[in-house]
């Protein structure tokens, strides 16, 4: 059973991977240099990057801020609003950026349109990222011993500091955790961006929409160098994850 | 109540009023702002059907895979220690770390016309595309079976074996009531994860109308024909089967916690 697991997982994980790198480097270091420097493929994962960036750093803001809504505020309706955070996980992507469409398109009843703008995928990463921080944050807050809060406020702290002093340090991993799922799924998100963003080279063009383009036009070995910086990236936070979790755990 | 605690509120619940609710809202009243007829006629049009029942028959063919699969691999590293188990951890990992497009590429490359295992009826058919949506929803079953069965151990298991069970008899009275719940859930992801993936089943499918168009790429597809009726339309039903899909796991769970 175990070696047709591992057989399994070759066929459908490891080999295709493999064709990926073999295919990005089959014209020689040079070649995969070239292709991962051109300018369009330089722009795309710099914006990338950045929307990314930003799009984990509200994560890591929003993310706090709702979770401890859910788990220290009481109003009616919460179950339903907890219920709802893991909506984005369930919907399929490509519903989401039509979803978002509908509303800040072009067409928008509210006079908002973010098509084909760099907002417009920020928005749309925001979107498919919103459960990560929640998620990750809102069992540590719900454990959290509530003595020590009580202690720092009848010694005279504010809730601000409190929180920056207390509540924040105990949340820290889980934050960090959350971020990263956000990034890494920020990173290479393809289906809730390519309706919104209206793919411009140098402007809206994410990496994963410079990838498929590319596939389309049957330049696979420059869609396959840039993937390679893509897993790259994945594998990174994948296991940078993993070990800091490891040695969280001991410490 | 605090000023305080009240702006937290408003800003929390504002947040995904404007991120999730209003948008969503929007969607289904623009689908079904003329009334249901014209929302059921967008979906019941022959590619509507075809896309409906492609996507069925792809979901039924990969998620029982990735069920045997999935409890194979959670009983492999819940019960064994072995060489390289940490790595096989990690590689199980991967397709929630990955790009759906470098999942598509990889397809292509490996089974594609030039690929490693040339073939002519895999990428740009049904195959292909039931291979892009194992790839993406792999890790499920695996991920929600494996603590459970961790955390059982293997007392019951063994007392079986001693009173003469062979492995088969282990595993149906023993091991699959205990993962039922687990394997519920794993499968409910699977299942959503499934219909919903866009990115690697376009870049293997091809996009044939009436051939090889799931609902998702239904939905692109009526968008970029500026049939936005029947985009809405088929979006709304695949926001239902989602919203269906978290009332079921909400259920589940309440149900599994009160046993």
């Amino acid at each position: 059973m175990g070696g047709l697991s591992v057989a399994w997982l070759t066929l459908i994980v490891l080999i295709p991977l493999a064709a990926v790198v073999v295919r990005s480097f089959e014209g020689g270091v040079g070649e995969f240099w070239d292709a991962v420097t051109n300018p369009q493929a330089v722009a795309a994962m710099r914006f990338t990057l950045i929307v990314s960036i930003v799009v984990a750093a509200i994560d890591a803001v929003m993310g706090v801020l709702i979770a401890w809504v859910l788990v220290r505020d009481e109003f009616p309706g919460k179950a339903l609003v907890n219920g709802l955070i893991d909506l984005p996980f369930a919907l399929p992507t490509i519903v989401a950026g039509l979803t978002l469409l509908a509303l800040y398109g072009n067409k928008s009843p509210v006079g908002v349109n973010v098509a084909y703008t760099q907002a417009g995928v920020a928005l749309a990463l925001l979107f498919v990222t919103l459960p990560f921080v929640v998620r990750a944050v809102q069992p540590v807050l719900m454990s959290l011993d509530r003595e020590a809060e009580q202690a720092a406020a009848s010694l005279g702290a504010g809730p601000i500091y409190t929180f920056r002093r207390i509540v924040l340090p105990a949340l820290r991993p889980a934050i960090l955790a959350g971020v990263a799922l956000a990034f890494g799924r920020a990173v290479g998100e393809f289906g809730a961006i390519v309706l919104i963003s209206g793919n411009l080279p140098f402007k809206t063009e994410v990496a994963s929409v410079f990838v498929y383009s590319r596939i389309e036009s049957d330049s696979t070995t420059a869609a396959a160098a840039v993937s390679v910086v893509l897993m790259a990236i994945s594998f990174v936070m994948l296991f940078g994850i993993s070990y800091w979790a490891r040695r969280a755990e001991k410490a | 109540m605090t000023a305080g605690r009240l702006s937290l509120r408003v800003v929390a619940l504002g947040y995904l009023a404007l991120l999730l609710v209003v948008p969503i809202g929007m969607v289904f009243y623009r689908a079904l702002e003329n009334g249901i007829g014209p929302a059921w006629d967008a979906v019941t049009t022959p590619p509507a059907q075809h896309a409906f029942y492609l996507t069925c028959v792809i979901a039924l063919i990969a998620v029982p895979l990735n069920a045997v699969f999935g409890v194979a691999c959670a009983w492999l590293l819940a019960r064994y220690e072995f060489k390289g188990k940490r790595l096989l951890d990690t590689i199980i990992d991967l397709p929630f770390a990955i790009s759906p497009v470098v999942v598509g590429l990889a397809l292509i490359l490996v089974w594609g016309r030039e690929g490693w295992f040339a073939s002519t009826s895999v990428i740009f058919s049904t195959p292909g595309m039931i291979l892009a949506t194992i790839f993406v929803s792999l890790p499920f079953v695996v991920r929600e079976v494996e603590p459970v069965l961790r955390e059982e151990g293997i007392d019951q298991e063994q007392a079986a074996a001693t009173l003469g069970a062979n492995a088969f008899q282990i595993l149906r009275r023993i091991t699959l009531p205990t993962i039922r719940w687990g394997l519920t859930y794993g499968i409910i992801l699977s299942t959503a994860r499934a219909l919903g993936e866009f990115g690697a089943v376009a870049i293997v499918s091809g996009k044939i109308s009436g051939r090889t168009e799931t609902l998702t790429l239904y939905v692109e597809d009526r968008f970029q024909s500026l049939d936005l009726a029947g985009a809405y339309a088929a979006a709304l039903l695949l926001a239902l089967i989602a919203v269906a899909v978290l009332a079921l796991m909400t259920i589940l769970q309440r149900k599994h916690k009160d046993h």
